[in-house]
């Protein structure tokens, strides 16, 4: 478990910040691009500030062309820029699906490793927002079905900081999905430099009668059941992956055999999704250690509804998670 | 450069007094190696030597080699599925090229790109692309690339007619438009996007797309090497002085079919064919203008041919050798 006590308490959003701005620092190929990044600073505020610290040159509003800038970030990558394409919402990057997956993820292996394309696509996800079908998805597992992507998806400020600097250094395509719920999340991240590699997850509660595996924003509903378990008896413990892919199966499967339960969460659809994979993951990995069957909590099958009644019957709650690890403790 | 009554370019003899004789017989012998290198690859797909298929680039030579010719080693290109000529225009090897072809481990890409994916690094090629209009894009970022580099290098995005309906493509000239990049963007327009005549595809004036965006725009024909040579001199000239973008057209003919395989072509017919082969082969434009004006002797080139035939020999004897990569590689190079 990643303790950071020393350090300053900031959000989800200036994390984000903190971290193009040392990496812009850092190297003078790093820039952004995006619809409404520079003035606006993004239509979250995240990057309010960026233009100040960097100008125009680097901190580029592009038109609203999610393929274009997408097409332009490969183009710049392959000829020695390290470009962060900033795709305001995670519904949008289906505009730019032929850039990310016919050309990002397949340029380095169509050209036998010669051709590298070190790029960040940034982008959000996440409902609860009131913002209706075409602005609420949570698409990363396309992107993490895509051979030749990364995909992180961090839960806290301290793991978006670290996830996104390393990123930004990766020489492949990363795609990082941030949950626009959780941009004014306040979390301890430390003054000094640091990064966390991709592909390594992060049990952020420990436990021993059930692993709770929960991605982004779903991590803080499962802390809270855990709250709610632990109370009843039960312990949870709460794994997050952190990247979809590389996956840390190691960890999960770890974490199950100790426990012997688990419960997939995560905000994508449920139906071939994020939840599936890891869930065969554990069946797999975890078969003869299981007590209860692998069990699922994704985003209900429905395309998003505007009106809240409906939106928050959509996405996993807390209640769900507990009555369904209370059912797999056998605790009626 | 003067224009005809429909606004079409004209060759000015007077603006290319410089160019040496030598360098119009490397022009030859480049336009020669790439229609000799297409008769061999249709060979190996007749042959069944070839797996999969290949988009033949005969007949529409004088484009990639005249636009070539006026860039430096450095400069970048992206080319399309119709994508041979414009590699070897840049400095592709025959040998390299044949293996990558057939699949080998010698090839541009270890045999895991084929024929539509061909990229070198070396001669500035990004790569060829199987997604109609997908470089587009590309191309734009390596211009936005060279000058935040501040670089003087200028990138030519080569796309087919049938592009023009792709979205992509009008994103990534408004930007480049706006933000004053070194890219070229070469329509090749060969009269149908695969059995489709473009006037059934594609509406209105394609000039006035780039008209629409302010973009420097020539409409040439692209069978006159030296036409093409002279256009994109200047056009590169003026991207690489910081005066941003422009576009192309360059009209041209396949002389085959879409791909290797379409030996009726129904959509077309044989006297079109004929008359565009006979009155409008880039090879012979060419030659004969260097035997009336510049005193070459025909000889010189059915020695030329000759000469490169043989190479075009050694090289696919070579790529037939060569191995087929490890079944190790399957899953190398799918991360850096
Ligand atoms: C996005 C996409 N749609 C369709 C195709 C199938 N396709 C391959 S070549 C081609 C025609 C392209 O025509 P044009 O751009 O004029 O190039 P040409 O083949 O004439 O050189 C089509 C439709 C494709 N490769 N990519
Ligand atoms: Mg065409």
């Amino acid at each position: 478990m990643s303790t950071h006590e020393n350090g300053r308490e900031i959000t989800f959003g200036e994390a984000i910040k903190e971290a193009l701005m040392e990496e812009m620092h850092r190297d003078s190929h790093v820039f952004i691009i995006g619809e409404d990044v520079a003035a606006a600073g993004t239509v979250f505020k995240v990057l309010t500030g960026l233009l100040d610290e960097f100008g125009p040159e680097r901190v580029i509003d592009s038109p609203i062309s999610e393929a274009g800038i997408t097409g332009i970030g490969v183009g710049a990558a392959v000829t020695g820029m390290r470009p962060v394409v900033d795709i305001m919402f995670g519904d949008f990057t289906t505009l730019a699906m032929d850039q990310m997956v016919n050309q990002a993820a397949k340029t380095h292996y169509m050209s036998g490793g010669k051709l590298r394309v070190p790029m960040v696509i940034r982008t959000t996800m996440g409902a609860g927002r009131r913002s209706a079908a075409q602005h609420s998805q949570s698409l990363h597992a396309w992107y993490s079905h895509v051979p030749g992507l990364k995909v992180a998806i961090p839960s806290t400020p301290y793991d978006a900081k670290g996830l996104m600097k390393t990123a930004i250094r990766e020489d492949n395509p990363v795609v990082i999905v941030e949950d626009k719920m959780m941009y004014s999340l306040k979390g301890i991240v430390p003054s000094e430099e640091y990064t966390i590699p991709l592909g390594v997850a992060d049990v952020k509660r420990v436990g021993e009668d059930i692993t709770l595996v929960a991605t982004s924003q779903m991590v803080h509903l499962a802390l809270e059941a855990s709250q709610k378990l632990a109370a009843l008896g039960i312990s949870a413990e709460v794994v997050d992956p952190r990247t979809t892919f590389p996956l840390d199966k190691q960890a999960l499967v770890n974490s199950v055999k100790k426990t012997s339960r688990a419960i997939v969460i995560d905000q994508g659809y449920q139906r071939y999704g994020v939840t599936g994979e890891i869930a065969s993951v554990i069946a797999d990995g975890a078969f003869y250690y299981l007590d209860a069957p692998v069990k699922r909590i994704g985003a209900m099958d429905v395309p998003i509804p505007f009106s809240p009644i409906l939106e928050d019957l959509t996405i996993p709650s807390v209640p769900d998670i507990v009555e369904m690890a209370k059912t797999l403790c056998g605790r009626y | 450069m003067s224009q005809d009554e429909t606004g079409i370019s004209q060759l000015d003899l007077t603006e290319l007094e410089e160019t040496t004789l030598d360098h119009w017989l490397n022009t030859y012998r480049q336009m020669i190696k790439i229609r000799l290198f297409e008769e061999k690859t249709n060979e190996l797909y007749t042959s069944a030597k070839m797996p999969g298929l290949a988009h033949l680039y005969i007949g529409e030579e004088a484009v990639a080699v005249g636009v070539c010719e006026a860039l430096r080693q450095d400069d970048y290109i992206t080319s399309t599925h119709r994508g041979h000529g414009h590699c070897l225009a840049k400095g592709a090897k025959l040998d390299k090229m044949f293996s990558e072809l057939l699949g080998k481990v010698d090839g541009y890409c270890r045999g895991k790109g084929g024929s539509m994916h061909i990229a070198d690094q070396d001669t500035g090629n990004l790569g060829a692309n199987g997604i109609v209009g997908g470089s587009a894009g590309i191309a734009t970022g390596a211009a936005l690339s060279i000058k935040m580099r501040a670089s003087d290098q200028v990138a030519v995005c080569f796309f087919g007619d049938g592009a023009l309906g792709q979205g992509l493509f009008y994103e990534s000239m408004n930007m480049a438009q706006l933000w004053n990049l070194p890219v070229i963007y070469v329509c090749e327009n060969n009269l149908y996007g695969e059995y489709t005549p473009t006037e059934k595809s594609t509406s209105g004036n394609r000039l006035a797309r780039a008209e629409a965006f302010g973009m420097d725009n020539v409409e040439i024909s692209g069978q006159d090497v030296r036409l093409v040579y002279q256009t994109v001199k200047r056009l590169v000239e003026r991207a690489r002085a910081g005066e941003g973008p422009a576009f192309l057209l360059c009209h041209t003919y396949r002389f085959r079919g879409h791909h290797v395989g379409d030996i009726d072509r129904p959509y077309r017919s044989r006297e079109e064919e004929e008359k565009w082969q006979t009155e409008n082969d880039p090879l012979k434009i060419l030659s004969d203008w260097l035997v009336s004006d510049k005193m070459v002797e025909p000889d010189l080139f059915s020695q030329i041919e000759e000469e490169v035939r043989a190479e075009v020999e050694v090289a696919v004897t070579f790529a037939l050798d060569a191995s087929f990569p490890d079944e190790m590689e399957v899953d190398a190079h799918v991360y850096a």
